[in-house]
């Protein structure tokens, strides 16, 4: 008997390693059906939980509802988790994802579309046209590999280097025209910005292992190296050419003199003053607008590229159309509703975030005339760069991640070598369906 | 008037032969065991085992055999069989091999420290009569406080220009403890230590109670020392004790993941901290692959039950 209560007991605390991994779900009940015949009623929607994008949020559910008492809108912020991706993964495998949410990830949606969660947008007669026709050419990144939209492609927030206008001052340099180009010119502002004191650090990414940190350092400047060249193209990795080295060194070497940290910052560096220059999208202009004297570039190339050409990474959030949603239709017509012309300049109005659209200077000439700041990345939008839209997403970051934190952040081996090994497995990875 | 029960079925009663009656007990006792009502007391806490305990493992089980992922409710998906594929891409995986060297190392180092520590420090305040709810209490602060505010306050100690390196001068590690490759482990295998010693005090707490006073006395009428007197009576009577400290440290070390994902940023610097449990994390939630995971936990729990097993044989764990 003890014995059986011994192998018992053991047996019963082993079983609690296995809780994470088993939080499946059954697949016997049947979802929602794609397309309009998805049906007309009330639907639910999940939107972020920014105070601008919930006020954005809740004046667009208040528009819709007045005008739509039999298909009304129920809204809430998107439930707190480790990740808005993490969440709405267990949400499709649960069964009660919402109809709409207004933050979706692009690089979680090859996942979401694997397990049978989104909707295609082209399953709609008027889909595909709608997406084109708001986003231009740029569309084009978000369409799957099997064709299809299963993202509506909502708002981005082009990366740029935002920098300390004060600091820089301290430090002798120009704060209106900061020799920040090309990489020589970074890496030389770089050290005068740390050895006069006027910066304990030049710029200061996050250095952790998190799979998306790349998108605020490596990827932006490969970007714009590349004209727009993304991660992963027709199935292979891209970046162990001469432009994706280049990157990694110009990194390395701002680790190495100790220019950027390899610690993790606990809050903001660049709004503590921590940190002379940071990689930042429009977003952050509210948060910085008053404390800090800043002024924002586009990220540095090695030969200096002209502003109007400078490609950087789109940090964008969509939108997709869940299949647990019953009413698809309603959904469907909320959804163009919230993408609409005038709610789009809301959009902009309320949170300074980018509608992906066409034009987007020329669409809304009063706000940009009204808000300078906010025009140069008004201008950058239009030069984007997206994360590939390829299988096994995630897995293909953390496999760069790895690679970068090894060879150009601790510096540890050959970069080239250590890239090339990353570029080998993503090639497996994003060649898989 | 007085009734006596005499213990006789009442009259007119069949009562059942005196041969058959037992015969008919044992077999509901065969069943039910001698407290019937015991099992319906139990049946709570059984359902809650197997329900996410013992379902989990076996559907664990099952998905390390399976090319599995999460999809929607009616999602027509194929998950086949893929044998031991998962197992095979794990035991390849240096990530994931790396991770167990990394779990081995903390288990080195958190294990002996955490019954050393517990049992010294349960002894002291054992005998305090003095500020002794305060200074239980403060011992036990620290594991019932999130692990996310008390990280907080490591990251502030050992950063680079943190208090720690302010101490230590020249004598501070380059990089520094968090993001140093040979120093990240042994720092957070420090940090859970201290966390988590007020937990293990507790039960060592309870075990001197149970110490019989006479052996006490018995060893100072023998002219024993204190450090006699804890080696040769307090060490073997808390035995028991030892044995349960170390089966739990063992088991949550092995479940390591909030200390390294929020301590090192997600198992940094370049992998030098990554638990199999943050693997799991990484593969099962955050990358869509739960046959992986599934497989890096078979693992893991078969590795436990391993170490386990090797310290019921050498540290003992029997019923004394």
């Amino acid at each position: 008997m003890q014995r059986r209560t011994r192998v018992a007991a053991a047996l019963t605390a082993a079983a609690g390693l296995f809780t994470v991994a088993a939080c499946g779900g059954d697949d016997e009940t049947s979802g929602g059906g794609g397309g309009e015949d998805g049906g007309r009623g009330d639907i639910t929607i999940w939107y972020s939980n920014n105070e601008a994008e919930v006020a954005w949020g809740q004046q667009m559910v208040e528009a819709w509802n007045a005008e739509n008492p039999d298909e009304q809108i129920e809204a809430q912020e998107i439930p707190a988790g480790a990740s808005s991706e993490e969440v709405i993964g267990a949400a499709i495998t649960a069964g009660n994802a919402p109809c709409l949410i207004f933050n979706t990830a692009p690089v979680a949606v090859p996942d979401f579309e694997r397990q049978g969660g989104l909707v295609s947008l082209s399953s709609f007669d008027d889909g595909e046209n709608y997406v084109e026709e708001r986003s231009g050419d740029i569309a084009e990144q978000y369409r799957s590999p099997g064709g299809e939209y299963f993202q509506l492609p909502w708002k981005s927030n082009p990366v740029m280097i935002f920098y300390n206008k004060d600091m820089f001052a301290a430090a002798g340099l120009d704060p209106e025209n900061p020799p920040l180009g090309t990489y020589d010119e970074f890496l030389a502002t770089a050290r005068t910005l740390v050895s006069s004191g006027a910066a304990p650090k030049a710029i200061w990414p996050a250095p952790t292992s998190e799979f998306f940190q790349n998108w605020f350092d490596f990827y932006p400047l490969y970007a714009a190296e590349t004209g727009g060249t993304a991660l992963v193209e027709d199935g292979a990795a891209t970046f162990t050419d001469d432009a994706g080295l280049g990157v990694a060194e110009f990194w390395k070497t701002l680790y190495d003199e100790g220019l950027a940290s390899r610690e993790a910052y606990q809050g903001d560096s660049f709004a503590d003053a921590q940190a002379a220059m940071a990689i930042v999208g429009p977003w952050a202009i509210s948060v910085y607008g008053e404390n800090v004297n800043w002024g924002a570039v586009p990220v540095p190339t090695s030969a200096g590229t002209p502003a109007e050409e400078t490609y950087t990474f789109s940090d964008a959030k969509n939108i997709g159309l869940y299949t647990a949603c019953e009413n698809q239709a309603t959904a469907w017509d909320v959804l163009k509703f919230a993408t609409s012309e005038e709610q789009d300049g809301l959009l902009l109005e309320m949170t300074g975030q980018m509608p992906v659209r066409q034009d987007l200077p020329g669409t809304y000439p009063d706000y940009f005339s009204a808000n300078p700041a906010y025009e140069a990345f008004g201008d950058q939008a239009a030069r984007t760069v997206e994360v590939p839209n390829v299988p096994n997403a995630v897995a293909v970051w953390q496999t760069l991640r790895d690679a970068w934190s090894q060879s150009v952040i601790f510096g540890e081996g050959d970069v080239e070598e250590s890239l090339q090994g990353a570029a080998d497995e993503i090639d497996g990875l994003a060649g898989q369906s | 008037m007085t009734v006596v029960d005499t213990g006789a079925p009442p009259a007119g009663d069949a009562a059942p032969s005196p041969a058959r009656r037992p015969a008919r007990r044992r077999g509901i006792l065969g069943v039910l065991g001698k407290n019937p009502a015991g099992l319906l007391f139990s049946t709570p806490y059984l359902a809650f085992v197997l329900v996410v305990f013992a379902f989990p493992l076996g559907f664990a089980v099952w998905i390390s055999f399976h090319d599995y992922f999460f999809a929607a409710p009616g999602a027509d998906v194929d998950r086949p069989f893929v044998g031991l594929d998962n197992y095979t891409s794990v035991l390849s995986d240096p990530d994931v091999r790396r991770s167990f060297v990394n779990i081995g190392i903390f288990l080195l180092i958190n294990v002996p420290l955490t019954v050393l520590l517990s049992l010294v420090l349960a002894t002291l305040l054992n005998q305090v009569v003095r500020a002794r709810t305060f200074l239980r209490v403060a011992f036990y602060v620290p594991y019932v406080t999130a692990s996310v505010a008390v990280v907080g306050v490591w990251l502030f100690l050992f950063s680079g220009n943190g208090l720690v390196n302010e101490v230590l001068g020249p004598l501070a590690p380059d990089p520094p403890w968090l993001i140093n490759s040979f120093w990240a482990m042994p720092s957070i295998a420090f940090f859970v230590t201290w966390k988590q010693l007020g937990f293990y005090i507790l039960l060592y707490l309870a075990a001197l109670q149970n110490v019989p006073r006479e052996l006490y006395e018995a060893a100072a009428t023998d002219g024993a020392g204190r450090l006699r007197t804890f080696r040769s009576v307090t060490v073997p009577a808390v035995r028991p004790a030892t044995v349960l400290v170390v089966l739990l440290a063992t088991i949550t070390g092995a479940n390591l993941f909030t200390e390294p994902y929020l301590l090192t940023g997600g198992g940094g610097p370049n992998g030098a901290s990554a638990s199999p449990v943050l693997i799991m994390y990484q593969r099962g939630i955050e990358q869509g692959s739960p046959g992986v995971a599934a497989a890096i936990g078979v693992i893991l729990v078969l590795l436990v039950l391993l170490v386990a097993w090797l310290q019921r044989r050498f540290v003992g764990g029997g019923e004394s």
